[in-house]
């Protein structure tokens, strides 16, 4: 009997320790963001002597001048443009890469594993082949400096990576609901509309939140394709607080505007997690 | 006749579904196959942005400007007669991405099993626990985040702050000092290692239990346990992590772009390749010798992913007893 309790001593110990170092490296991962929110709030001077977490003096003149903005426009507009941005980013991937997902779980048809050989390998190629050309491209329609560059491909489907995730998912419904829908006079448009939209939301939804945050962050194609400030993404607009040589004029505004910068994701990840857990596990979402 | 119905009743019975197709069709086609073609020709052209009416062939002259270097000449003579000169940073953005790729995904993918193992034990507030790791990769790949490492980097940053607090001096600036500037990108994509956790959590969790109680009664211990055991029923999970993490590291631009200024940093110590291309292609408008470079970087990323696959044969194992 002894050796049992002292067993479970020796485990409780050992979770507790574990507890411990859990909690401690978890501190210290989370610790730059949380300097980044408390700093954002410190006066301008203080925020380069002070590592500590707990302000001496609290104020919100840098988001006030953060809020400013560049050449004109104010971070309000910034993001706005970003909201814009990925909600047609947002409805872009949920229509095309549900159509393209459905054709290929649910549809037989002529060519279906040789086309979805090139989706998995285009999976994989690294975009900068496309690159040149695609601005090209872009530039001769006379896209480049409006969204359209970065939101037309949206609605054809591009990220593969969220094909193969509904391909996954739809897989997985049972034949049966599309049968008995289909004695019912439904057709294949009906059997996508009405059964396999519904039953694919939990896929869906991580596909809305992929694809929101990833356009929220992308920074890359903001670069190429938005030239005029009052068009500005917010993450375009936060590489303005950086000068060319790398030096950073007002640090309490570049501060407080990177913390807004990061609401919308925080809210996301916190009201949705088991889409983010699902997402990552099923098919490793990149990150 | 069968031929002349042929075409007609191909079209009834796949009509619909490639209806369905028909937006990846098109992105596929226009926004990937078709562009790849061009830049593929653009590599051999001395393509420039500005001036595209005096765009000339010159063969292999964007691949000779890459590698010129390695045959040890500084310029040479393109196939139009122009004397080129070979590119001097090319070499070095090449080891800088391959010192960056070599060097964090091994880490992260270290860090991620190790935490993640940490977190599948029968532990209560798991689920907390893995929300709080995955706050970094959350936020990461983000421009703020990119602002913030400057910050925390810098001379007089928070590191050095908290450094200077345990008593250390002569601290470096770490971003401004060639030395360390890329072991700071290294170090931030460690940091979120969160995604690659999330997935050797899920592949932890599917290793029945049963197989460490018999290894416990033949009495093996837990290092024992970890390479009987652990790791062969991860190594697809393990293959599945590193193919994706090191073409994505292949890539990298971002942070390397904000923390170097918009340039490779001092004496180019953080020149990504990506943002070499980007320079090239943007700044200079290079873009036939952008194209070339983007397709020597496929082929990097695929000889690579390939190596790793042809490896696998060693070391990843599907199923047990099978």
């Amino acid at each position: 009997m002894a050796s049992g309790s002292n067993q479970k001593l020796i485990t409780a110990v050992r979770h507790g320790l574990t507890h411990l170092f859990i909690i401690a490296l978890g501190l210290l991962m989370i610790y730059p963001i949380v300097w980044m929110i408390v700093s954002s709030f410190k006066p301008n001077n203080m925020i380069f002597s002070d590592p500590g977490i707990i302000p001496k003096a609290v104020t919100i003149d840098n988001y006030i001048t953060g809020w400013r903005g560049y050449a004109g426009s104010t971070f309000g507009r910034f993001f706005a443009n970003s909201l814009m941005m990925c909600a047609v980013a947002v409805v872009g991937n949920l229509i095309s890469c549900s159509m393209a997902a459905y054709a290929f779980a649910r549809l037989k048809f002529a060519g279906r594993n040789f086309w979805f050989m090139i989706m998995m390998i285009t999976l994989m190629l690294p975009g900068h082949v496309t690159l040149v050309p695609r601005y090209i491209m872009f530039n001769t329609f006379g896209w480049v400096g409006s969204y359209l560059p970065i939101l037309v491909p949206k609605f054809l489907a591009t990220d593969a990576f969220f094909v193969f995730l509904l391909v996954q998912f739809m897989r997985t419904l049972p034949k049966e609901v599309e049968e008995a829908a289909i004695i019912d006079g439904c057709g294949k448009l009906g059997v996508y509309l009405r059964i396999i939209i519904p039953l694919a939301i939990p896929a869906l939804v991580t596909t809305a939140l992929f694809t929101f945050l990833w356009t929220w962050d992308d920074f890359f194609n903001h670069l190429l394709y938005l030239t005029r400030p009052d068009s500005f993404t917010v993450s375009r607009a936060l590489r303005t607080f950086v000068g060319d040589a790398g030096a950073v004029s007002n640090w309490g505004g570049a501060l407080a505007m990177s913390t807004l910068s990061v609401i919308p994701a925080f809210i996301l990840f916190f009201t949705l997690q088991k889409y983010f857990v699902q997402g990552i596990a099923t098919t490793g979402i990149k990150g | 006749m069968r031929g002349m119905s042929g075409i007609p009743r191909f079209f009834r019975r796949n009509a619909v579904a490639y209806l369905f197709l028909a937006p990846w069709l098109v992105g596929f086609l226009v926004l990937t196959l078709y562009p790849m073609v061009y830049s593929l020709g653009l590599s051999f052209t001395d393509y420039d942005f500005t001036q595209p009416d005096s765009t000339q062939w010159i063969g292999l002259g964007n691949y000779q400007k890459m590698f010129g270097s390695v045959f040890g000449y500084d310029e040479f003579t393109a196939s139009t007669g122009e004397v080129m000169r070979v590119d001097p940073y090319y070499m070095k953005s090449l080891s800088v991405t391959f010192t960056y790729v070599f060097v964090s995904v091994p880490l992260k993918l270290v860090f991620a099993l190790a935490v993640a193992m940490l977190m599948n034990q029968k532990l209560r507030g798991v689920p907390f626990y893995r929300a709080v790791y995955y706050i970094p990769t959350l936020l990461g790949g983000s421009i703020a985040i990119a602002v913030l490492w400057r910050k925390l980097f810098e001379k007089d940053g928070l590191v050095n702050g908290v450094l200077a607090g345990l008593g250390f001096s002569d601290l470096p600036g770490w971003i401004t000092n060639p030395n360390y500037a890329l072991g700071t990108l290294i170090l931030l994509t460690v940091w979120q290692f969160g995604s690659s956790m999330i997935i050797f959590l899920a592949g932890l969790k599917q290793i029945p239990e049963e197989y460490y109680d018999a290894a416990r009664v033949d009495g093996a211990n837990r290092v024992q346990e970890f390479f009987a055991i652990t790791i062969p029923l991860l190594s697809p999970v393990i293959l599945f992590n590193l193919v994706m993490q090191m073409i994505g590291a292949f890539q990298a631009f971002t942070q390397a772009y904000i923390i170097g200024g918009g340039r490779g940093g001092v004496l180019n110590s953080t020149l990504f390749y990506t943002l070499h291309l980007y320079i090239q292609g943007w700044t200079y408008h290079e873009m036939g010798y952008a194209s070339a470079m983007a397709w020597v970087l496929l082929l990097i990323i695929g000889a690579f992913t390939a190596i790793v696959f042809r490896s696998s044969k060693w070391w990843v194992s599907y199923g047990v007893g099978e």
